[in-house]
């Protein structure tokens, strides 16, 4: 399968490419190393360019107003717009839009008019509350919030853990058991607004991706009306695991990104760098960590590429993305690592993005379901056995 | 790390900023009266971190104010998570974080 870029896609990548470089990288230099977010005002301002580049929204199914663009030319325009500090998990600080909650696109009409076109507008957000302090591996065993049935609605009670925005979002879609007896087929997914009695975010949690925290969640007797079941009673498993299948494609096009920028500051530095008389390049050591680098990165890429065309085909891409989301973000922490070494001391420091790349991509390793889980995935299809 | 910051205040003289070490973190002033008026944090841009942070305040504020710090290499989202802690103790941020608040802050519902 050949997966270099058409002309279209390389006009794509060179136009995001451009916007990275100009437009990114220098407002990038005067923030915070560890900053997430851009000026408002700057913030408006490229929006209004990547309207005017086609590209906002890029991640919104065409039929509800995104562009009309195929996931794997997003899964390469994804890749270009994660080459910057904050673009493992900011990528160009957003300003290229979000396509809000998938699950949404799949909400009653209801739902769509008061949470999904508000959200595609950029007039609310939304958070996903799915991982409990009982774990998020295996969500549908370790679900342990429950609702209970309670005048026309639910009583929702329980926590949740590592959720992101939840303290910024206007509303959240939240996953509790609703049947103790059926594991996986008693889970039902909620849509709560953060002003209902009884939804409290607790606490922050503070993680190694130092430039945004994750959150606490708890529910006390948070009653919420029928209107707000998203999908069908019992049925939530599904939307959940459909969410977690496609996210993984995306996430590991960040990997890629980061790790192609680690690796081209990594080239750049070996070829200034002398010590003992020679340039770091000519070096047989500094040589195969490079290869390594390459190596990694091609894998990644291709194995990518390879779940995001299986997707666009519209056929069954579960394997591919787990094969993905494994290569691309243990290779690329593999690359973000040699590449410090091959700085030394300078990669320790702020002043470069490798230190901030480095603890943001260990995350990427357990986030959105850990390395071992992907392998347990891999492991059904090899041996040809079912889920449990 | 306490939720809450629980340190003694100290002055905010020369002297005292002049002990303060390099390092990054948050950091509060408080008036005269104890009332929390400024929460900041030294970041990865910062001269020498948490002293030179301090410096600046220390011009910019007439005498009688206090200080509290905390070496905190998150300083960013503990930085935000004091400004919730605040507002949702006292129903505000302080005095000179609202002149000038970060954009988007969060709500929390602390125990």
């Amino acid at each position: 399968m050949d997966f270099d870029p058409s002309d279209e896609q390389q006009m794509l990548i060179d136009n995001v490419r451009r916007f990275v470089r100009e437009e990114i990288l220098p407002l990038e230099a005067k923030l915070d190393p560890d900053a997430s977010e851009l000026d408002p005002k700057d913030h408006a301002r490229l929006v209004e360019k990547t309207k005017a580049m086609g590209l906002y929204g890029i991640d919104i199914p065409h039929e509800f107003g995104g562009p009309d663009i195929d996931i794997v030319t997003r899964t390469l325009l994804a890749i270009e717009m994660a080459q910057h500090r904050a673009g493992l998990y900011a990528p160009c600080y957003g300003t290229f839009g979000g396509a809000g909650l998938a699950q949404l696109f799949e909400a009653n009409e209801d739902q769509k008019e008061r949470y999904l076109f508000p959200t595609l507008r950029g007039e609310k957000k939304a958070f996903f509350g799915l991982t409990e302090p009982s774990g998020g591996s295996d969500p549908a065993r370790a679900i342990r919030t429950r609702a209970e049935r309670k005048d026309n609605g639910w009583v929702i009670n329980g926590s949740k853990i590592f959720i992101s925005g939840a303290d910024r979002a206007q509303y959240g879609i939240v996953f509790a058991r609703t049947d103790a007896s059926k594991g996986r087929g008693g889970i039902t997914c909620f849509i709560v607004d953060h002003d209902t009695p009884g939804f409290h975010v607790r606490r922050v949690v503070h993680t190694l991706r130092s430039s945004s925290y994750a959150t606490e969640l708890e529910f006390k007797d948070c009653w919420v009306s029928d209107h707000q079941v998203l999908g069908e009673v019992n049925k939530g498993f599904a939307v959940a695991n459909d969410r977690l299948t496609r996210q993984r494609i995306p996430y590991a096009a960040g990997c890629i990104g980061v790790a192609i920028a680690a690796h081209e500051m990594a080239i750049e530095w070996s070829k200034m760098r002398e010590t003992f008389g020679a340039r770091l390049s000519d070096r047989q050591a500094i040589q195969w960590m490079l290869v390594d680098n390459e190596l990694d990165i091609r894998t990644a890429r291709l194995f990518t590429l390879q779940a995001a065309e299986k997707a666009r085909r519209g056929v069954p891409f579960r394997t591919e993305a787990a094969i993905a989301k494994l290569t691309a973000s243990e290779g690329g922490w593999r690359v973000v690592d040699r590449s410090m070494q091959i700085h030394g001391g300078m990669g320790m420091t702020k002043d470069l993005p490798l230190e901030r790349w480095y603890r943001e991509m260990r995350i990427r390793r357990v986030g959105e379901g850990p390395s071992e889980v992907q392998r347990m995935l891999i492991a059904r299809e090899v041996l040809g056995t079912s889920v449990r | 790390m306490q939720l809450r910051p629980d340190k003694p205040w100290t002055p905010l003289t020369a002297e005292a900023v002049a002990r303060l070490p390099g390092q990054l973190g948050v950091y509060q002033i408080a008036d005269a009266d104890g009332a929390v008026v400024h929460i900041n944090y030294a970041g990865g841009r910062s001269r020498f971190g948490l002293r030179s942070a301090l410096e600046d305040e220390l011009a910019a504020r007439p005498a009688g104010h206090r200080f509290r710090v905390e070496i905190n290499m998150q300083y960013m989202t503990r930085y935000q998570e004091l400004l919730m802690l605040h507002q949702a103790d006292t129903g505000s941020l302080p005095r000179d974080n609202a002149a000038n608040p970060p954009p988007r802050l969060g709500r929390l519902s602390p125990r």
